[in-house]
């Protein structure tokens, strides 16, 4: 303590500035990304925390203003993408890439999150998000979830599809949600083709274990040893268990 | 102020383009108000940031006009302590029982210093804003506004909505309050 110092001397001593210029957390950034997607490049905003508004490139003016809309958060384009983010991209790896999800209601997040746990080259049913997060009864609200995901194809909500091995809907139509699954090698005309069998699920009856048609593990049972269930608890009646893998659903009582 | 009525002239023709000089110019002011006033140190960049976000909003729905006419300091300040009361309003409905919030004293305002001038600067500025919570909140926001943030009286009474004859005496009597708190016997020092 001071106390030759004037009171005002040492009230003036108190102005502080913040660790980092808040224009950095103010803004959010938007920059055009290449990706091996049948959409080509997209465009992507992010914020101090993370990815938060993603769309097929288009004009960028465009893109700048329905971001302000709905955000309300000023926007700019800086010199380049981030490194991770092109490489993210570029591999297909966006799983490990950081999101913002501010903004949407705690259902929507959750359903986001667990889309992204869906592993390129395979697929789920909306009920299998529905429950994982254990809101088994929201199916069609996890649809509705889905359908408005503001990171589309970076959250990969197209992996999502019915159970009887038909796409389901998509925001940018059907046609480009079968053309993004059958760029990571999901055959969806196969498991429609199950599904008309009345095969759900399949497994192996040398290992025992039941699992949805495109899980990489059922994708490597030979024809000769492949079997199909209309139901888990089908299966195991006959024995077999769920896959840890892709978590095949018990379906709920009514 | 010539700076400030050409950003505003500025602001109005290209709102995300200037906005950044806004921030820039402003941060101290606004973090200054908001870590005087909100306390922590996280809490208050939370609270600024939040605060050039709201204006931001605001701001794309004002007119070129009106934008050019606003006294962006004293405005942006305004919307600090509007954000920072819906703040306290809203936790004071979640956690009743929570205790009052404990203030970050002076960490920042200590840079660059050494380790002992530091630690008496700690100790200068812990006493100060416990004796600045102390203010009735019109004379304290009054005192923090004039003396830490520096702004002008004729802001202060826009701030606070009053004549400014009346937002100097909330200053004068805030500081004659504060010299009494801070003398050493005063039966009201003790914490």
């Amino acid at each position: 303590m001071n106390p030759a110092a004037s009171i005002v001397d040492r009230l003036a001593g108190l102005a502080a500035a913040p660790t980092v210029s808040l224009v950095d957390r103010v803004y959010a950034s938007f920059v055009s990304v290449e990706t091996p997607l049948p959409i080509g490049p997209v465009l992507v905003a992010y914020t101090d925390r993370g990815i938060n508004y993603v769309r097929p490139a288009g004009d960028p003016e465009q893109f700048a203003a329905a971001y302000r809309d709905r955000f309300q958060q000023p926007l700019r384009m800086p010199a380049r993408a981030p490194r991770s983010l092109t490489e993210a991209l570029r591999t297909g790896r966006t799983a490990q890439l950081d999101y913002d999800l501010r903004g949407l209601s705690a259902f929507e997040q959750a359903v986001l999150r667990k889309a992204l746990e869906i592993p390129r080259g395979e697929t789920r049913p909306y009920g299998w998000i529905a429950a994982e997060i254990d809101r088994h009864r929201a199916v069609r609200a996890v649809g509705t979830a889905l359908g408005h995901n503001p990171i589309p194809f970076l959250i990969p909500c197209h992996r999502v599809v019915r159970s009887d091995g038909t796409s389901g809907e998509y925001g940018f139509g059907p046609e480009l949600k079968r053309q993004l699954l059958a760029a990571e090698n999901v055959n969806l005309d196969e498991i429609h083709t199950l599904a008309g069998r009345g095969w759900l699920f399949v497994g192996s009856d040398t290992t025992g274990i039941v699992c949805y048609p495109s899980c990489r593990h059922a994708r490597r049972v030979t024809p000769a040893h492949l079997v199909g269930f209309r139901s888990v608890n089908q299966a195991l009646a006959a024995g077999f268990r769920p896959c840890r893998h892709c978590r095949p659903v018990v379906a709920q009582p009514a | 102020m010539p700076v400030t009525s050409d950003l505003t002239a500025r602001l109005s023709c290209d709102l995300d383009g200037v906005f950044a000089e806004v921030v820039e110019e402003f941060q101290v002011a606004v973090y200054t108000t908001a870590l005087r006033i909100a306390g922590h140190a996280g809490d208050a960049e939370d609270l600024a940031a939040e605060t050039f976000l709201r204006a931001y909003s605001a701001l794309r729905g004002y007119s070129a006009d009106r934008i050019a006419g606003l006294h962006l300091r004293p405005w942006l300040i305004t919307i600090c302590l509007n954000q920072w009361r819906n703040q306290v309003r809203a936790a004071s409905r979640r956690v009743a029982l929570a205790p009052p919030p404990t203030w970050d004293v002076a960490d920042q305002a200590a840079g660059g210093e050494s380790p002992s001038s530091r630690v008496e600067h700690r100790d200068d500025a812990e006493q100060l804003t416990r004796a600045l919570r102390q203010l009735p909140p019109k004379t304290q926001i009054a005192v923090v506004l004039r003396h830490i943030v520096g702004l002008s009286p004729a802001e202060i009474a826009e701030v606070l909505g009053c004549p400014e004859g009346t937002a100097r005496s909330h200053v004068s009597r805030g500081l004659d309050r504060l010299r009494t708190l801070l003398t050493p016997d005063s039966p009201e020092v003790l914490p």
